[in-house]
């Protein structure tokens, strides 16, 4: 899920953490489509983190592929700043093709 | 699998006092709510949303755990390879299950740890389902057919929850459940076409004792329920506990009658007027001394997580201190 912005504790970090670091997981379901976010999961180390994306995501031939990403390490986009952020596309109609009225004769390029 | 555990706990006050600017912030999140948006990790919501929230999904996630005890209880004794198989699969995606909700929970701020501290101290609820014991190889059938199936009734909805991890979890779930219930009527039928006398009298006696525990499953009636209309105004729930509790019953009604088995009901009957079927009156005193703590396998079923837990201390802590080793390993190459 994405957590993304949360701080986590890190196993080189803060000494005393006991919670095993949170890892977003990422699947391709078949070649030539891309990865996928799909959820997230506690592991200590970038090998175990694959494996039980594995066993977690996995569990019915989901996947062809799997990345996985310490979510601390995600850089986002700030929520709050959504609409000043995305809004200024939102009058930019010319940017669709639909924008342009042609003949039929030519209306499926 | 499912908690209705949402209704069962304490009745929280809305705070009164709120600033201006929160006012406005609660203004617009009704708007959104209203509009059928879904609302993300990081967006503004009521404190009182998030809690909510925050207690419905950690308890849906501690069912899914504590369900793993019923079963797992069988898989060393299923009756035939493929059986066994088939109940392993159930029982690690049982455990699927419940990391996919605790991962939703943790979006909202709070800790697995903190999550399982209130499961191991008693503080959070799991489905009272899960506090009754698992006797005879017919109860695992018994368990797909009719727990799973209340569940993925109640599940259903929830893909269409406000809160958008959540859904997403959910919509994972429900993709997975219906095999849980299919394999479940499934052996039932089997045993019931294909069994001996005494095999088709272990599903009857399976299906008395499962039958009134699962109608308990979708919660207290609407009008005693505590948290269900505010959980409907911020879409986090969609249909009623009585709505869904009568779906299941006409469902189950007829898939009763392919298997060949009685359900124990003797006021069950359909009604043209209604179409539906009537039912006869639930004991919610058993329901509230099961959610209370003293159902047959409450302690039990505690006590083995509790175990579990502390018996795997050692494991994760190994495991942090390796990968420790690592990086430092790696610093100082």
């Amino acid at each position: 899920m994405s957590s993304t912005l949360t701080p986590n504790p890190s196993p080189s970090g803060r000494g005393e953490q006991s919670e095993w670091p949170l890892w977003e997981v990422f699947v391709r379901s078949k070649a030539g489509l891309d990865h996928k976010h799909c959820g997230s999961l506690h592991a200590t180390d970038p090998t175990m983190a694959i494996q039980l994306a594995r066993d977690v995501y996995t569990r019915r031939q989901e996947g062809t592929s799997i990345w996985v990403v310490r979510s601390d390490q995600i850089v986002a986009s700030d929520p709050g700043e959504k609409a000043m952020y995305f809004d200024p596309m939102e009058d930019k109609i010319y940017r669709h093709p639909t924008f342009y009225e042609l003949p039929k004769s030519v209306d499926h390029i | 699998m499912y908690t209705q555990a949402m209704d069962t706990g304490p009745k929280e006050e809305r705070k009164a006092v709120r600033s201006v600017e929160e006012a406005e912030l609660e203004r617009r999140f009704d708007t959104r709510i209203d509009a059928g948006e879904f609302i993300e990790a990081k967006d503004w919501m009521p404190e009182h949303y998030r809690k909510t929230l925050v207690r419905q999904i950690s308890q849906h996630a501690h069912s899914e755990i504590v369900g793993m005890l019923p079963e797992g209880n069988w898989i060393s004794r299923a009756p035939t390879l493929k059986r066994k198989a088939i109940l392993l699969a159930k029982v690690q995606d049982e455990a699927g299950h419940g990391l996919y909700l605790y991962a939703a929970a943790e979006t909202l701020g709070t800790s697995r740890d903190q999550m399982l501290d209130a499961l191991h101290t008693g503080k959070a609820k799991y489905s009272s389902i899960f506090n009754y014991p698992s006797l005879t190889w017919a109860d695992m059938g018994v368990i797909g057919w009719l727990v799973d199936g209340a569940a993925i009734m109640n599940q259903v909805p929830l893909t269409r929850c406000s809160y958008a991890p959540y859904a997403r979890a959910m919509v994972r779930v429900c993709r997975e459940e219906s095999f849980h219930q299919r394999q479940g009527f499934e052996a039932l039928l089997t045993m019931m076409t294909k069994g001996t006398e005494a095999q088709r009298a272990m599903v009857q006696d399976a299906v008395n004792r499962w039958w009134w525990p699962s109608l308990m499953m979708f919660g207290p009636p609407d009008s005693e329920s505590t948290h269900s209309e505010q959980s409907m105004r911020w879409g986090i729930k969609r249909i009623g506990n009585d709505e869904l509790r009568q779906k299941f019953v006409d469902a189950a009604a007829e898939q009763a009658k392919v298997l060949g088995v009685s359900l124990p009901d003797p006021e069950l009957k359909w009604n043209e007027a209604r179409q539906h079927h009537d039912f006869g009156a639930i004991d919610w005193s058993e329901f509230w001394r099961v959610v209370g703590g003293d159902g047959p396998c409450n302690r039990e079923r505690l006590a083995a997580r509790v175990k579990a837990w502390e018996e795997g201390a050692w494991v994760r802590e190994a495991a942090l201190a390796h990968a420790r080793k690592a990086v430092l390993k790696e610093s100082a190459a």
